[in-house]
């Protein structure tokens, strides 16, 4: 597969390590109300589609970033990738 | 020496004349010659056995889509087992054998199976060789597999080396006949970057095997015009001897360009293949097709093939089948089959076209054919003397690349075949007769109009391509699968899958294609179905009563053809399978005789043999001892080591960490214990604070990698706007650990810096300099319980600064230790590591609970503290002795209690690492024990029942050796 990195321009996948499911940036707040309940949710649940998966990637035979990959899992057609730092800013996370 | 079925005309180099030998009987050909052209040229027929009923078998096809002229190619280390006699180039020198028989080709003891052969019926391993069950792996197994079979290996290593290439292009054009030249063409013209790519070591496909004339001259002559035009292009890569076998993700292809099988050696600094991965932005398929057998009774016999293979060997290679050839068709390239034999002065007995209700019904030949039994439209048979027989059943395109995404082949009814259906890669485009145009100029019309949609698409501009003027009759193909009768009809030759067998899958109620195939073993040699699988399925739709298409389609995954191992693996073997890391200190430890141990991609010293040691435990002991008696020193360059900056370093810190950071004084290292965040320890280490922002951090060797991702993750995904930086210097610096009572005043020779127990006292780290001026970077910390400090260079200074310490430390008798020694010393003061950090232990199985601070949100915090992972009675580290001190203790031992049969329902835990502790001349150990803390004192069975050990112990407190830390701190 080619990954098109927003910083440094299509790379073979063979740079990159796969981890999974973007939601992993959204960590909850573990000193909030609720905390066990959604840190079981948070590290267990995933879904599996047969489809378009939002998925993280990390460039560790490059520049380090780790990036945001929208791929099919059916087709293996990829339709965006976005710097993980911006998406996770977009979703209010910050310090 | 004459080559008695050698006729005129031909691609063949007459002037230059190779020799080689098949089973050790020395032939001649001609440069140009494959192997099984040169064979039949000398009037041999008969190349192998086949695979199960070992009949006699000669070649049916002239290129890679053979099934039966498998030979074993080379002797020694080269010999290579299942080549096709079809694609073998010839060389002077070449040395081939038959296979799959014994004692020799022509009478094979084992042919006995043939007349068993109602033993042997599809599914036959899954309903004779039943009982008794415990025979199967014993006796049945071994028996079948001698008894079946391919070619041998040599069982040597192989002497080639591989490469592995890269290569970029705009169009990429797979297959090199009409449709392939005329896409190179057009797109090579027009300025784009073009890859043309045959498995042919002649470039031009069908156009050297037919007699079809191309813009006024002969095909051969045409192609060859062609590949000098393309070879004057800068931006053409014409690739002959190169397979590509799939296409990946994306407009990636692999590819195997065979370098040097052509020769009998690769020349000096030459691979012997080349593993290509091609990256393209348009794919052209111009892969031809393959023809198809008719399926009749012994249809398989030597002298039998598919009449565009004998085309083939008549006009490509000047080879004649045989003297007197019949056809048997079921379209028009029977007459053309005819004419072409004839004009070389070949005798035609007759061409049977089973449109006209001819057909063949039978043969007859032991090693090859005699003659075959023709019944005519009104039901009357005769018999048909001849020694060759050319077979039409039509053409499949060869679209096995459209479907390597899944994309489903479609029936074409006009050619009684499937062709490329909609799925394919994106960006591929067939063309020509892998496309079901099976005339040269529809491949040569589709080949140049696909360029130009590429180009367009790629936003050049097509150049001219004025199609040459070529045959375009129309092709129509009126199925004839098989000739019904009593016997055995072959439908795949490879397996020895008969139409019966096809039948009794059915009858069992093996329908669906999936099932057919692996019921059957139909399509699962080494040509993948090339010429079976269609056959198959039109008798299974037969069956049925349904149509083709109905019944299933085969679809193809990679390779294509055959890839050798080595070629997979490239240079990726032996020694430089992966990469070897080697520590600053290397060299000097090779010259004090170290043992090296591999610990992921480094190699470390295990121990430092002594003249007169004739066991390691001698050198460990001795290095232990003296390390605790005076002092020793270690190399632990290969812990990871990740520089953290920033103004919010030690925020970031006491949230990847369990315990607190930011509250440590500049100068100052803390232990820090790393959780996931699903409570399970990841990894421990000591985090240093050399400047109000400036840290350093270190991992477990086997860890470095994953925790800096680990750290990169959480800096950039979960708070991207922490000031904090990260770098990983593992290999920017040589670190030593220096320890024993007399570590300070080793050190204090060497270092340019107060470093009394007042100035530099225990946890205390610096920025300092060596040897009057080196930037060195030093802390107190202790694996080993003793007085300690690991000290760290610049990794170019690792060999000078090993070789100072060793001298400063001579005068204290100072011994270099390695990591046997360190083992002993941490399990000696109950420290934790690789065996406890196992992936599955809290914090508190670690007996570390109280690190994992609750008023700050860390990674792994919340889920740490849940009900199954604090429970009381969890397992907990212990320490562990033989209750008698002489009886050594074995790791991976599980705690009974004495009198409980070692069973898993009285598994109470396990010992994770064993050591022997000279200090007190027995063997210790850490474990996991359930409830451990308020068992000291407890005695218990060590069982082993892997080892077949079992001893009483003790269960101690895991710190063995100076319990208040007094020597650490002093």
């Amino acid at each position: 597969m080619i990954i098109n990195h927003p910083l440094l321009g299509p790379r073979d996948a063979q740079e990159f390590v796969y981890l999974g499911d973007a939601r992993l940036i959204e960590r909850p707040d573990g000193m909030a109300e609720g905390a066990p309940q959604a840190f079981h949710d948070h590290v267990y649940l995933r879904d599996n589609p047969a489809g378009e998966h939002r998925e993280l990637w990390y460039h560790e035979q490059g520049d380090r970033s780790w990036l945001v990959v929208t791929r099919n899992t059916v087709t293996h057609e990829i339709t965006g990738v976005e710097l993980a730092r911006d998406v996770a800013r977009a979703k209010g996370r910050s310090r | 020496m004459t080559q008695p079925n050698r006729v005129s005309g031909g691609l063949i180099d007459r002037a230059r004349t190779l020799s080689f030998t098949f089973d050790g009987k020395p032939y001649q050909g001609h440069a140009g010659d494959t192997l099984a052209s040169a064979l039949l040229a000398n009037g041999v027929r008969l190349m192998g056995r086949s695979f199960k009923y070992h009949r006699p078998r000669g070649p049916i096809s002239a290129g890679s889509d053979e099934p039966n002229a498998l030979v074993e190619l080379r002797t020694g280390a080269r010999q290579e087992p299942n080549t096709r006699a079809t694609v073998v180039e010839l060389f002077d020198g070449l040395s081939a054998q038959s296979q799959n028989r014994w004692p020799s080709l022509a009478f094979d003891a084992l042919a006995i199976n043939d007349r068993l052969s109602p033993f042997f019926a599809a599914g036959f391993y899954y309903k004779t060789f039943m009982w008794p069950a415990a025979f199967w792996e014993k006796l049945y197994e071994p028996m079948i597999r001698r008894a079946a079979g391919l070619g041998s290996l040599s069982r040597l290593p192989d002497p080639d080396v591989y490469d592995k290439g890269f290569l970029h292009c705009d169009i990429l054009v797979i297959g090199a006949g009409p449709s392939g030249l005329a896409a190179a063409l057009s797109a090579g013209r027009s300025g784009a970057r073009v890859i043309l790519a045959d498995e042919d070591f002649r470039i031009g496909g069908r156009l050297n095997a037919e007699t079809h004339g191309v813009g006024g001259m002969a095909g051969a002559d045409w192609a060859a015009q062609a590949v000098a035009e393309l070879a004057g292009l800068a931006n053409v890569r014409v690739m002959a001897r190169t397979t590509v076998l799939g296409a990946f993700d994306h407009g990636i292809y692999g590819a195997v360009e065979r370098v040097s099988d052509h020769v009998p050696v690769p020349a000096e600094g030459k691979p012997r293949q080349i593993l290509w991965r091609i990256y393209a932005r348009r794919t052209i398929l111009a892969a031809g097709a393959t023809e198809r057998m008719i399926a009749f009774e012994n249809n398989d016999r030597p002298g039998i093939m598919l009449a565009g293979a004998m085309r083939a060997y008549a006009n490509r290679w000047g080879a004649a089948a045989g003297r007197r050839v019949a056809v048997f068709t079921n379209n028009d390239e029977g007459l053309r089959t005819a004419a072409d034999l004839r004009a070389k002065g070949l005798e035609i007995a007759a061409v049977i076209d089973s449109r006209k209700g001819e057909e063949v019904t039978g043969s007859a030949g032991r090693l090859g054919l005699r003659a075959v039994t023709v019944r005519d439209g009104s039901g009357r048979t005769r018999t048909v003397e001849c020694d060759a027989l050319g077979v039409s059943g039509g053409w499949n395109p060869n679209l096995h690349l459209t479907s390597h995404h899944r994309g489903k082949p479609v029936w074409d009814e006009a050619i009684a075949a499937f062709v490329p259906g909609p799925g394919g890669p994106a960006g591929l485009l067939p063309v020509g007769a892998a496309a079901g145009h099976l005339t040269t100029h529809g491949a040569l019309r589709t080949g140049a109009e696909a360029a130009a949609a590429a180009l367009a698409d790629l936003g050049h501009r097509p150049a001219a391509f004025d199609l040459p003027e070529a045959e375009d009759a129309p092709v129509r193909v009126t199925p004839k699968w098989h000739v019904p009768g009593k016997g055995r009809a072959w439908v795949d030759p490879q397996n020895d899958v008969t139409v019966k067998d096809v039948k009794l899958a059915h009858q069992e109620g093996f329908r669906s294609v999936e099932h057919l195939k692996r019921y059957t073993t139909l399509g699962m040699a080494t040509d993948q179905g090339k010429s079976g699988n269609v056959l198959g399925l039109a008798v299974m739709a037969e069956m049925t009563g349904r149509s083709i298409p109905e019944t299933g389609t085969t679809i193809y995954r990679p390779p294509y053809t055959p890839v050798a191992m080595g070629a997979l693996a490239g240079r990726s073997r032996e020694k430089e399978f992966k990469p070897t890391r080697l520590t600053p200190s290397h060299k000097w430890a090779a010259e004090q005789g170290a043992v090296f141990v591999e610990v992921g991609m480094w190699l470390r010293a295990q121990w430092f043999p002594k003249p007169g040691e004739t066991h390691w435990r001698q050198s460990v002991d001795r290095e232990v001892l003296a390390t605790r008696a005076s002092v020793g020193i270690c190399d632990v360059t290969t812990l990871g080591k990740i520089d953290i900056q920033g103004r919010d370093a030690g925020a970031f810190l006491d949230r990847v960490y369990a315990n607190t950071f930011s509250s440590l004084p500049v100068g100052k290292v803390r232990y820090g214990l790393m959780l996931r965040e699903d409570g399970i320890v990841m990894d421990d280490g000591t985090t240093a604070r050399l400047a109000e922002d400036e840290w350093v951090m270190t991992t477990t060797t086997a860890n470095a990698v994953p925790v800096f991702r680990h750290l990169e993750f959480c800096r950039q995904c979960l708070w991207p706007d922490l000031d904090v930086q990260l770098i990983s210097t593992t290999e920017a610096w040589a670190q030593y650990s220096v320890a024993g009572p007399n570590a300070r005043r080793l050190l204090e020779k060497v270092v340019d810096q107060d470093i009394s127990d007042a100035a530099f006292p225990y946890m205390a780290c610096a920025n300092i300099t060596v040897c009057g001026g080196l930037r060195a970077r030093l802390f107190r910390i202790s694996f080993s319980g003793e007085l300690a400090y690991e000290i760290a260079v610049p990794t170019r200074y690792g060999d000078a600064m090993i070789r100072a310490l060793m001298a400063a430390g001579e005068e204290f008798g100072a011994v270099a230790y390695g990591t046997e020694a360190l083992g002993v010393m941490r399990v000696e003061k109950g420290h934790v590591a690789g065996n406890e950090l196992n992936g599955q232990s809290t914090a508190l199985n670690m007996g570390l609970g109280k690190m994992v601070s609750r008023k700050k949100d860390a990674i792994g915090m919340v889920l740490a503290q849940r009900e199954g992972m604090v429970a009381e009675g969890g397992l907990r580290l212990v320490g562990v002795k033989p209750v008698d001190p002489s009886q050594p203790l074995t790791a991976g031992s599980h705690f009974i209690a004495a009198g409980k049969p070692a069973t898993a329902a009285h598994d109470d835990g396990w010992l994770t690492s064993v050591v022997h502790s000279p200090h007190l001349g027995h063997s210790i150990a850490l474990g996991y024990l359930r409830n451990g803390t308020a068992r000291l004192g407890e005695r218990l069975r060590a069982v082993n029942l892997l080892k077949k050990t079992e001893v009483e112990v003790e269960i101690v407190s895991p710190h063995f050796f100076d319990p208040e830390g007094e020597r650490l701190r002093a």
